[in-house]
């Protein structure tokens, strides 16, 4: 959601970052441009006005002037002052949802028309029910859309959350009531209430949506906002949180290209904290937000602990290990490399894992150019799925006859099947060196696939094809966090695990 | 220059002239507004909207003299109504360049805004107009997730059942839970028959079908539903890439129409929606939803200015009714609060 923002500001930092000495002059310039760059995403003009006067009161004064490196220093009171509009640095032991409330907890999920209520609602009940381990019923309270109720329930046999069966020509404040006495007599733990759209100025529905809040007494109660929204969220935010106490917001389409300038004025607005981010279409497409990650995010630091996280909650850790023993001894065969680029699919793709590391916008963009998108990995997958088990644990001995019959069989041409065996073989290579301590993995992996991408890469930023070296450079020059491809020092961003050697097999697995 | 040219083919006052015996929908007649005039109606709808910028604007020229510090207010709250940051300095270098250092009082500064808004809006205002050449005239709707499609397509058919057109509505978002449903359950309220399939059915062969059936029961209009997808998901745009495939298989110059449906809450990302929706699904006109809020729309003012995109509807409230011929002067009149 960020990344043109991102190269908005990377634009002016970049001009900053290579002198010497900054004058007050040079400063007041790029608080200029900070400012377009933020209305231009949406950015709500009164935090604009704020953020623009808080940085540059620190920025004139003796933070940057007097230190070494005043670009810098520059870019680093921006990135503290996002991380405080985005509400602070937050402790990842706090739970996002909280659930300390009398059973069952009523959480009630309140919007505009269209902004993704209905989903979140089912996606934060799978999280619950999947993380928690507790027992939650849905209920849909939306009598005013044709077929939502419908919706929900179609939901809740999707994701196998309970819903509270229908019945027709009740108002929503009756459907609240049975929602919660059903949620009492079924010994539910949570009870998500899933409102209809409504506009912040329709009174009347204002109205009835207090009278929910009032008989239902929510635990939690969450605004589901779209991040493609312009200046007006600020707006739906503050109406909202006046008038029912909103405790928390959901960010949806954050997956989309929008510059997100929404998540960057709602918090400040309102002091509501952001909670949530729904980042795709399917149902588990949700993420905690943390406003550090997000500020290194916005700012090309990349969002490596997103990405390890991600890591260790889809890689199943038997096979990781197992891989990660073969690949000790040098062993690295197709299979292994088929079962790396599911896992790739599984935790976003291409574009999902390069979002997350730092300093690729740019080349991210070049990508999207190219049109380098996750067909390349199901093409690939099935030029795997084509072989026999002997020429997956053998490949040396793929002859132009077998090479044949397997484009034939996959769809695919011959040429594809040598670009495959050669990341294989320079994956190998590095797999083998990192076995003796070296170290590459991830990165690494990212270069393969990036260097042979989709039929030769048109013009990718010096540095950036096939070479994991290269690779490596960039992020060190970037930022270089730690344990991402280079012994880097510690410091940046917390909570990394030690020694992060990349290589996707051998991830901790943090959870369990 | 004030009045609304009488051009269009389809008008909301058709749309009112509905009598309620023909099975309105449940929630018009709940709130069901008293008969306005489209002006009046389109006027209650944007007021609400345009609270801001106008409030704004009041305020920033109480003082008479335009100062640059009045022209940078100005600027800022053009942006603020999402007009972009190019279009804001454009308009205010205009008023700089005519005005800077004169007397001026709000009211002037209003209908120059409006005047200058609607000089980019006036281009771009086409009313819908399905060419009986074509029959049936294929309508393909697209737009991101929760913009709004379904029910614009409810809306629409029944101003179009109202003219005598008979309708086909084809549920093709076999994607969301229960979309079927409420495209569905819009046909059963406006009499028009449905073509669907089953969830996570093949969207192109089910645009195909209905084309075929629109053809062979001789229908005026075919409007097609698609489902919701954000514009950089390269998938599903390929996905909707097949749809037209395969509906110009029936026929070349299909669709007839398709119209990109944009939530007037978004920010500048509806350029991108409009530039990519346009460079894959051959966008050939607007409907512009969710006035009703605070949200200003002026988002389409900068659409204008860079796509010249033709805009025609605008989707005012849920309930049928609420979908009004879009008219450049009326909106940027009641986007800047200018009489």
């Amino acid at each position: 959601m960020f990344e043109n923002l991102t190269g908005r500001l990377g634009d002016v930092f970049s001009k900053l970052t290579g002198r010497g000495a900054l004058s007050e002059k040079d400063v007041d310039e790029a608080m200029r441009e900070v400012r377009r760059a933020l209305l231009e995403a949406d950015v709500a003009l009164p935090v604009v006005k704020s953020f623009i006067d808080k940085v540059k009161t620190r920025a004139i004064g003796h933070e940057v002037v007097k230190s070494v490196s005043p670009g810098q220093q520059v870019i680093k009171i921006v990135h503290d002052e996002l991380v405080e509009m985005l509400g602070g640095a937050s402790s990842p032991d706090e739970p996002v949802i909280s659930l300390q409330a009398v059973r069952p907890v009523p959480i009630m999920m309140v919007g505009l028309q269209g902004s993704g209520k209905t989903t979140s609602t089912a996606k934060i009940a799978r999280r619950l029910a999947e993380r928690e381990k507790v027992k939650v019923l849905m209920a849909s309270l939306d009598t005013r859309r044709p077929a939502a109720q419908e919706q929900l329930r179609v939901l809740g046999e999707q994701t196998g959350i309970a819903t509270l069966p229908i019945v027709a020509g009740q108002n929503p404040v009756q459907i609240a009531r049975r929602a919660i006495e059903a949620g009492r007599l079924g010994g539910y733990d949570v009870v998500m209430l899933d409102t209809a759209g409504r506009t912040h100025i329709d009174e009347a529905l204002m109205a009835e949506m207090a009278e929910v809040r009032d008989v239902t007494n929510p635990h939690e109660i969450l605004l589901v906002t779209d991040s493609l929204t312009g200046q007006d969220a600020v707006n739906v935010a503050r109406q909202f949180k006046e008038r029912i106490d909103v405790t928390g917001i959901i960010l949806t389409r954050v997956d989309g290209d929008g510059r997100g300038g929404a998540a960057l004025s709602m918090r400040a607005v309102t002091g509501v904290p952001i909670k949530l981010l729904g980042t795709g279409e399917k149902l588990d497409a949700l993420e905690d937000f943390r406003a550090e990650r997000v500020a290194g995010r916005i700012l090309g630091m990349g969002d490596v602990v997103s990405l390890v996280e991600r890591a260790a909650e889809t890689i199943d850790a038997e096979k990781a290990n197992r891989i990660a023993k073969k690949m000790k001894k040098g062993e690295f065969d197709l299979d292994d490399l088929s079962e790396q680029l599911s896992q790739m699919a599984r935790m976003g793709g291409i574009k999902g894992v390069m979002s997350m590391l730092p300093g690729i916008a740019k080349a991210q963009k070049q990508m999207a150019d190219a049109n380098l998108d996750d067909k390349v990995i199901k093409r690939q997958t099935a030029i795997i799925s084509s072989m026999t088990k002997i020429e997956r644990r053998n490949p040396k001995i793929l002859d132009a006859r077998r090479k044949r019959r397997i484009a034939a069989g996959s769809g695919t041409e011959v040429s594809e099947i040598n670009k495959l065996l050669k990341m294989h073989r320079q994956m190998a290579d590095v797999l083998k060196m990192m076995g003796k301590g070296g170290r590459g993995g991830l990165a690494g992996m990212l270069g393969k696939m990036v260097g042979m991408g989709g039929g030769g890469m048109p013009e990718m930023p010096a540095g950036m094809p096939g070479d994991p070296k290269a690779l490596q450079d960039m992020m060190k020059s970037a930022g270089g966090f730690p344990g991402l491809g280079g012994p880097g020092k510690p410091g940046g961003l917390p909570g990394l695990p030690k020694g992060f050697p990349g290589g996707l097999p051998g991830l901790p697995s943090k959870k369990k | 220059m004030t009045e609304n040219p009488s051009k269009a083919v389809w008008r909301p006052e058709s749309m009112t002239q509905l009598k309620e015996g023909n099975d309105v929908s449940a929630e018009s007649e709940e709130d069901a507004p008293k008969k306005k005039s489209l002006f009046q109606r389109m006027k209650d709808g944007l007021s609400r909207s345009t609270r801001t910028i106008t409030d704004g604007i009041t305020g920033i020229f109480t003082r008479k003299k335009l100062d640059q510090e009045t022209l940078d207010e100005l600027e800022d709250l053009l942006i603020q109504a999402d007009l972009g940051v190019d279009v804001a300095a454009d308009i205010t270098r205009t008023l700089k360049r005519d005005r800077f250092d004169k007397e001026i009082s709000d009211e002037e500064v209003k209908s120059f805004l409006a005047g200058e808004i609607a000089k980019i809006l006036k281009p771009v205002e086409k009313p819908f107009a399905p060419d009986p050449a074509h029959r049936p005239f294929v309508t393909l709707v697209v737009g991101v997730n929760g913009s709004g499609k379904t029910t614009t397509i409810g809306k629409l058919a029944k101003a179009l059942k109202a003219e005598g057109k008979s309708v086909l509505l084809a549920a093709g978002d076999t994607f969301r839970a229960a979309a079927i449903d409420q495209l569905k359950v819009w046909g059963e309220r406006i009499g028009a028959p449905v073509v669907s399939t089953r969830v996570g059915g093949d969207a192109a062969g089910l645009a195909y079908e209905a084309v075929e059936r629109g053809r062979a029961e001789n229908h005026d209009v075919v409007l097609i539903d698609t489902a919701g997808r954000l514009q950089n998901k390269t998938d599903l745009m390929a996905e909707l890439e097949k749809v037209l495939r395969v509906i110009r298989k029936l026929d070349p110059t299909a669709p007839h129409a398709t119209l990109l449906v944009l939530d007037a809450t978004t920010g500048q990302n509806a350029l991108n929606q409009v530039e990519i929706f346009g460079k894959i699904a051959g966008v050939t006109g607007l409907v512009m939803t969710k006035l009703d809020g605070t949200a200003r729309g002026g988002i389409l003012v900068a659409i204008a200015k860079r796509f010249a995109m033709p805009v025609h509807m605008i989707g005012v409230g849920e309930g049928a009714d609420d979908l009004q011929v879009f008219d450049a002067e009326a909106f940027s009149r009641a986007i800047t609060g200018a009489r």
